[in-house]
């Protein structure tokens, strides 16, 4: 670079080499400040938050369309590959599945029977917003996902994110038309499950790894391999009984949970309103553990029906 | 011979340009890609950018500048703020001590000073991360976004050499 020529600059040099080094400091000062300010003041950040990534939206939507349809051609070719083996095995589990069928429908008219016998309160109706997955910001630390749906589509704090497949997580952030979903294997995830036929709870935290851990286990509660893992309901946040995962692993106390979903297909999730009117004030995101006693899930509801049936 | 208000705001846009191409890279890295596990170690295209740039245009991204470029990294990825900000200052001030070495050296000479700097950057990371959250999370995820960080490096720079040379000169 070209540096004026005269005599000024040797005054102006130094001067401006200090102003610079200063502005520095400050400016580390100011990212430190940050720091705290995000620690304390979640209101405010989460505004700036919702404010930049609604305005990176439209361009991120913009350009994840054709990425989409590049990832659906793959996925078509390799499909076409494999079509008789897959109809095969499609036959074959559909005829496992018609059975399944019919055994849900009975066991649907006994379940409404049987709460129209004991008076149970009707469990909230359930409303969807499907939304588009626009991003992934990635990186080492956090695991999220954006969608192109927010406030005006009906979004709200809480809600439970899901696929076809199951969970995904909640959405912590919300703005006017996106909102960001905090994946359930997020260092900052805490989900109430139930786990297993024996419906024990727990608590599904995230560690950033793809396998999250089940937390406040019973001591007594003996977890087998392969066991289902359901939302719990409790908190009212979330509905119950939302497919999560399977217990994939036991090791030394720690037990850990692969979840259902196919992260890297999911393009569309849908996010779950589940309505408790006036129940429960949800300020903060999300269940908080000591909320976890307090809801109407499945978990008791289905107990009473159990022993109406007995 | 006084310039015109085209020639002014030309000139604006091409210094505005390396601080532009920052924020499209960092956007770049929060789309969504169909390609499974991706997502944790999607390089940190800051980091990259603000290293560039602090070498070869540091009058053109300046401190400021990098503040900004973090804080539009936080914000977008969701992680605790100030977080970035504070790991691409420092980055963009080890860099200014050894500048005129790095501007002069060859490319593949930066690169090497990269890898060591960025090492020192993502432990910084994970330290403040550890102790911003109150817990230390698993290493993994972040040295293989350092490795792959440091991968496309090369990728990176090229565009950016590319880009200075048809918008800067």
């Amino acid at each position: 670079m070209k540096k004026p020529a005269g005599s000024i600059s040797h005054v102006t040099t130094p001067l401006r080499a200090w102003v610079q080094r200063f502005a520095f400091l400050l400016l580390a000062a100011a990212a430190f400040m940050l720091m705290l300010v995000g620690k304390a003041d979640t209101l405010l950040v989460e505004r700036a938050r919702t404010a930049v990534v609604d305005a990176v939206t439209p361009i991120l939507g913009f350009i994840s369309r054709p990425v989409d349809s590049l990832g659906d051609l793959a996925d078509t070719m390799r499909e076409l590959a494999d079509l008789r083996a897959e109809n095969a095995r499609l036959r074959r589990e559909n005829e496992g599945l018609k059975s399944w069928q019919a055994l849900a429908h009975r066991l649907e008219a006994e379940n409404a029977a049987l709460r129209r016998l004991t008076n149970l309160v009707p469990d909230p109706g359930l409303r969807f917003v499907t939304a588009r997955v626009i991003g992934d910001p990635g990186g080492a630390f956090v695991r999220s996902v954006l969608v192109n749906a927010g406030t005006r589509d009906g979004v709200a704090k809480g809600q439970a994110a899901i696929t076809s497949d199951g969970l995904v997580g909640r959405v912590v952030e919300v703005g006017l038309r996106s909102a960001r979903i905090l994946l359930l294997t997020d260092i900052n995830s805490r989900i109430p499950v139930v786990v297993g036929d024996g419906r024990d709870r727990a608590i599904l935290a995230g560690d950033n790894s793809a396998q999250p851990r089940l937390l406040y286990l019973a001591p007594d509660v003996e977890v087998p391999l392969g066991a289902t893992v359901v939302t719990s309901g409790h908190g009212g946040v979330f509905p119950p009984g939302l497919p999560v995962g399977l217990v994939s692993e036991i090791a030394d106390g720690s037990v850990r949970v692969r979840p259902h979903v196919d992260w890297a297909h999911m393009e569309y999730v849908r996010l779950a309103d589940y309505e408790l009117p006036g129940l429960i004030e949800i300020d903060s995101a999300g269940p908080a553990i000591s909320e976890a006693g307090g809801g109407t899930g499945t978990g008791p509801t289905h107990r009473d029906a159990q022993e109406a049936q007995r | 011979m006084t310039p015109t208000i085209w020639t002014r705001l030309d000139l604006l846009a091409r210094h505005l340009f390396p601080f532009g191409l920052s924020v499209l890279l960092i956007m770049t890295g929060a789309i969504h890609l169909p390609v499974p596990d991706l997502s944790p170690i999607m390089p940190s295209f800051g980091l990259i950018a603000v290293y560039y740039w602090a070498i070869h245009r540091p009058d053109l991204v300046p401190s400021w500048a990098v503040f900004v470029l973090g804080l539009f990294q936080d914000l977008l990825t969701g992680g605790p703020l100030g977080l970035t900000i504070i790991v691409l200052l420092a980055l963009w001030a080890a860099v200014g001590t050894q500048r005129r070495l790095l501007a002069t050296g060859s490319f593949v000479f930066a690169w090497a000073v990269f890898v060591a700097m960025a090492a020192a950057a993502f432990l910084l990371m994970w330290l403040l991360h550890g102790l911003v959250i109150g817990t230390m999370s698993e290493p993994h995820p972040a040295i293989f976004q350092y490795l792959t960080t440091v991968a496309v490096y090369p990728c990176c720079a090229w565009l950016f050499a590319r880009a200075q040379r048809a918008v800067l000169h």
